[in-house]
């Protein structure tokens, strides 16, 4: 119960990669790697799901729900009733 | 001369430099204490640093100054072209967030400037914290332009340059004592005015203690939890948050068990109890709400960490103000 970063919600699909390198770029947090002519999940509890890696990847073999890891945005979209909570600092 | 060309391609074409003034410095400072953070910005569009010919990197970026001016300032002696997206003045990470820096932003800049006119080869350098707004292959096939994405960093960019292969360290964001720094004084800010309001409460609830405890537990969480965010132990912020805000607790309650020795035992426990329930709580809220200036949280692991301790936080929160509104008034 003091890590609630143990869980997300990346899923990669190694069967429809076509191992063109993008997710390994586009990832700050290197949560790909390249293995021979295929991606693989290299170290997927570092993933912060800011959606990168599904949104560069022809293939369609990423899945991850992006969006904010902000509570501060979360509580004021709870308290203004807003669905989706975005960034909304400035 | 090879300006000259492309102004006359492209008239639209803004001229900036990689040097920044004392007017850009000046700007930097009031974007950090967080003074008008929405209207520091540059007009979207072309422009070119340096002496670029049509053969010139285009260097992608969002019309943030902290943003335009991070890349502009780590091409001096380069020359390039500037594509600013109307990002709104978001920075490229938040913009990409919400899609603002996104494909569609590009694809529309790019027939606006008439890009194509102006260079003759057909790629775009992207940030690579823009990848969350943009997909590369939409890009290419919607305006010809392929996208590469460069550093995180624009200071790396000089090292790029020479290869076009970024790093995995240049891949990897940060997030070092200096960047967290950097944000305290707009973190303080946001609390300045609770802070305010809880210590004059709290001063004629509890004397000046009270009002003091205030002050610690809300600038433990904006200011200290920030620096002492990678050293506090366990992953969640809320329990750094809760570990940080005991400790901060602590004088307070020893001032309460031991610096009134004419008090009655439960008295003395009560008030006590009171500064290590309702402290905490606060520094941990305050942590919390930090998740979003870091670097590395996920939704569904605010959400999770949100479910459980946000709870706590409102019960021991409310029973420390109790006690300390009971005491208040039992003397």
């Amino acid at each position: 119960m003091f890590n609630a970063y143990e869980q997300n919600t990346l899923t990669f699909n190694a069967a429809l990669c076509t191992g063109c390198g993008m997710c390994v770029a586009v990832c700050p947090h290197a949560v790909f790697a390249m293995n021979g002519r295929k991606a693989v999940l290299s170290s997927p509890q570092a993933c912060m799901e800011c959606g990168a890696c599904q949104m560069n990847c022809i293939a369609g073999a990423i899945r991850v729900e992006s969006g904010v890891g902000c509570a501060a945005a979360m509580i004021h979209a709870a308290l203004t009733g807003r669905k989706e909570p975005t960034c909304g600092c400035a | 001369m090879n300006q000259l060309v492309s102004l006359a391609v492209n008239p639209k074409i803004l001229v900036t430099s990689a040097r920044l003034t004392r007017a850009d410095r000046w700007d930097h400072f009031l974007v950090r204490i967080g003074h008008k953070r929405g209207e520091h910005r540059v007009a979207p569009g072309l422009y070119a640093i340096g002496n670029p010919s049509p053969e010139s990197p285009v260097f992608v970026t969002a019309n943030y100054t902290l943003s335009f001016d991070a890349l502009r300032s780590s091409l001096a002696g380069i020359d390039a072209h500037i594509l600013a997206l109307d990002t709104r003045g978001i920075n490229v990470w938040c913009a990409a967030g919400k899609g603002t820096f996104g494909t569609d932003e590009i694809v529309l800049r790019v027939h606006q400037t008439q890009l194509k006119e102006v260079v003759t080869h057909r790629t775009l350098i992207l940030p690579q914290l823009g990848a969350p707004g943009v997909a590369a292959h939409q890009v290419k096939k919607r305006t010809g332009f392929r996208v590469e994405y460069g550093p995180v960093r624009a200071a790396d960019l000089p090292e790029y340059l020479k290869t076009r292969e970024a790093t995995p360290a240049m891949r990897r964001v940060r997030f070092r004592l200096g960047d967290r720094m950097m944000l305290l004084p707009v973190e303080v800010r946001n609390y300045l005015l609770p802070m305010l309001v809880a210590a004059v409460i709290l001063y004629f609830l509890g004397g000046w203690i009270s009002a003091l405890a205030a002050i610690a537990c809300l600038l433990a969480g904006s200011a200290l939890f920030p620096v002492l965010l990678p050293w506090l132990p366990t992953r969640n912020f809320s329990t750094k948050g809760f570990l940080l805000g005991g400790v901060i607790a602590l004088p307070f309650a020893l001032s309460a068990l031991l610096g009134h020795p004419d008090w009655p035992w439960w008295r003395q426990a009560g008030q006590a109890l009171e500064f290590l329930l309702a402290m905490p709580a606060v520094t941990a809220f305050v942590a919390i709400n930090f998740t979003g200036a870091s670097t590395f949280t996920s939704r569904t692991g605010v959400r999770r960490e949100m479910f459980a301790y946000i709870p706590l936080m409102a019960v021991t929160f409310a029973s420390g103000a109790l006690l300390a509104i009971v005491f208040a008034f039992v003397r």
